[in-house]
């Protein structure tokens, strides 16, 4: 009987809220899609700024962009012949950068496989532990280790003339780096499911046959995006470099090995010492500025590539 | 006859063993025949996969596994020092109760135990060839797959994927085949598929299957052995388990008054 169902109805009316209760979840709710958003309109804004400040120079006589890319000479402050010419700090960042991922990688991934596959529980956990203290030293702190210790043990071991130079910005670099590409390579192998060592241990492969044919190619997208993400640090990174590097601006000579104990400046760096003394709105401020859109363009595609690669193994498993 | 000396694929004295405190088997003697399913049933927890986890010895994978007693393999104890386990897998294969197969080809899945156990260069093209061909017929799966040889094993329905998983064993030409609930992930017509192919190899080796499903020990095994907290109860023909079962307790679980 329909009377029935209402009069079912009627005795259970629907709990009601309180005002405070509807009004405050929408308040929250209201902050933390702002909250949310933030991100979004935060990486906005400083690109825009940094553009902003850096956009006029297009319009000065004494710059070209070709001049600024390939040219070596960076006289900013010269009274005559003001010269823009970032190639010397470009080819420095890639150097010191460059050498601090091949330094990394090796330890990174070498560590990884070990703390996921082989250590016992223990181990790991301690593991775990003392790498991510790595990842919290101060930048500035292994600016410090770059200046005094490592480049007294490069000067000692190699014969330059000068410790602080790209091996040395490469190592600090490297040992930087290592925390970052060895906690997301460990996720990487981790995210490979048991049942695959399961399998191959049970066909007989030792621990090492199930790391490299079974885990490195199952875990290979983890492991590059690992790596990718170590390189926007490497390229990124300011203050140990600005430290440990010497700050020449020059483009390191000496092949094979000789350019490794020159002496370099990395953009980065070239902005940190620079901008403070650079007269506001000048060009040599607006150059500087340029620099900065330039590397948040570099570190933009790195993360943007390894964001792809690991939506890539997502979407297959 | 049932009477007639055989030999035994799997033997087994006062087996004990424990994860940490817990002791998961209890005392375990058994003997398997050689050429025959032999099933283990029982209630979850009982210890039926543990026990079949320890004749690859592969429950040692956890650090936390402590275990006493004697286990041997065709006559051999698996214990002594002139048995290394990479052998002892070789020789005894094992199906999941996922399928697992190895996130790369068919092809390779099946010469993955091939070309760890043998040096490179005792392998080549036409051996592999050989021996994938092999393995697929003998599955049922040749015809299927011999045009698909190089697509991504984890592509195949699960049926496939849980044939291929036995497939990939029989390049080793192991001895005993330890199957662990292998069809729980199936549907009926590939547990069937299933059975059929167990039986179908039942002959050349010593199967042993771990299996929640008692209809199916019913009709696919020879021989049963019922398992309860970590205990060994009853071990006899199948027939004999399920129609006249000695222990009360055997009575009661077929009969579906617990488990």
């Amino acid at each position: 009987m329909p009377p029935n169902s209402v009069r079912f109805k009627a005795e259970r009316p629907p709990p009601r809220r309180s005002t405070i209760a509807v009004v405050g979840e929408s308040i929250l709710e209201t902050l933390i899609r702002l909250a949310g958003m933030s991100a979004i309109i935060f990486v906005l804004a400083i690109f825009y700024f940094i553009f902003k400040e850096a956009f006029p120079i297009f319009g000065s006589e004494e710059f070209s962009l070709g001049e600024f890319l390939f040219s070596t000479q960076w006289y900013p402050t010269s009274e005559t012949n003001v010269r823009y010419g970032i190639a010397a700090l470009i080819v420095g960042t890639m150097c010191v950068s460059g050498l601090a991922v091949v330094v990394a990688v090796p330890f990174s991934l070498g560590s990884a496989i070990y703390i996921s596959e082989f250590c016992g529980p223990m181990a790991k956990e301690a593991l775990k532990i003392i790498i991510e203290l790595l990842a919290a030293i101060p930048s500035v702190v292994w600016g410090f280790i770059g200046l005094t210790v490592t480049s007294a043990l490069v000067m000692k071991y190699t014969g330059a003339q000068v410790g602080i130079n790209v091996l040395n910005g490469g190592v600090i670099l490297a040992l930087m780096c290592v925390p970052i590409i060895t906690s997301i390579a460990e996720d990487a192998l981790k995210a490979v499911p048991d049942s695959y060592r399961e399998a191959a241990m049970a066909l007989g492969a030792t621990r090492w046959q199930i790391v490299y044919k079974i885990l490195l190619p199952a875990a290979k997208n983890g492991l590059l995006a690992a790596v990718l993400l170590g390189v926007g640090r490497a390229v990124g990174e300011t203050m140990a470099v600005l430290m440990a590097t010497g700050h020449a601006v020059q483009i390191p000579q000496g092949l094979p090995f000789g350019w490794i104990l020159d002496s370099v400046r990395t953009l980065t760096a070239n902005i940190a010492s620079e901008l403070g003394e650079a007269p506001t709105q000048s060009d040599h401020y607006r150059v500087l500025f340029l620099t900065g859109v330039l590397l948040f363009i570099i570190t933009f595609m790195v993360n943007l590539t390894a964001d792809l690669v690991v939506r890539g193994i997502r979407r297959k498993q | 006859m049932s009477d007639q000396p055989q030999q035994f694929g799997i033997e087994t004295e006062d087996l004990c063993l424990w994860y940490e405190k817990f002791q998961a088997l209890i005392d375990v003697s058994v003997k398997v025949k050689d050429g025959l399913i032999t099933s283990l049933i029982g209630p979850s927890g009982c210890g039926k996969t543990t026990l079949l986890r320890c004749f690859n010895r592969i429950n040692e994978r956890y650090g936390y596994v402590t275990s006493t007693g004697i286990i041997k393999l065709l006559g051999k104890n698996i214990y002594d020092d002139d048995v290394s386990l990479i052998e002892l897998r070789k020789a005894v294969g094992m199906v999941f109760q996922r399928p697992n197969p190895l996130p790369i080809s068919v092809y390779e899945n099946i010469v993955f135990g091939l070309k760890i156990h043998t040096s490179r260069k005792d392998l080549n093209r036409v051996k592999l060839d050989e021996a994938v061909e092999q393995a697929l017929t003998e599955v049922g799966m040749w015809n299927d797959l011999k045009d698909h040889l190089n697509r991504r094993a984890i592509d195949l329905q699960l049926e496939q994927q849980q044939k291929l998983c036995i497939a990939r064993l029989l390049p080793l030409k192991p001895r005993i085949i330890l199957m662990d609930e292998p069809c729980s992930a199936l549907d009926v017509g590939g547990t069937s598929a299933i059975e059929e192919l167990m039986y179908s190899l039942k002959d050349r080796y010593t199967i042993l299957i771990v299996t929640h499903n008692m209809a199916q020990a019913r009709r696919a095994s020879d021989e049963c052995i019922f398992m309860l907290l970590g205990e060994l109860i009853e071990h006899s023909r199948t027939e004999e388990l399920f129609l006249n079962p000695k222990d009360s307790r055997t009575a009661d679980y077929i009969e579906g008054r617990y488990g």
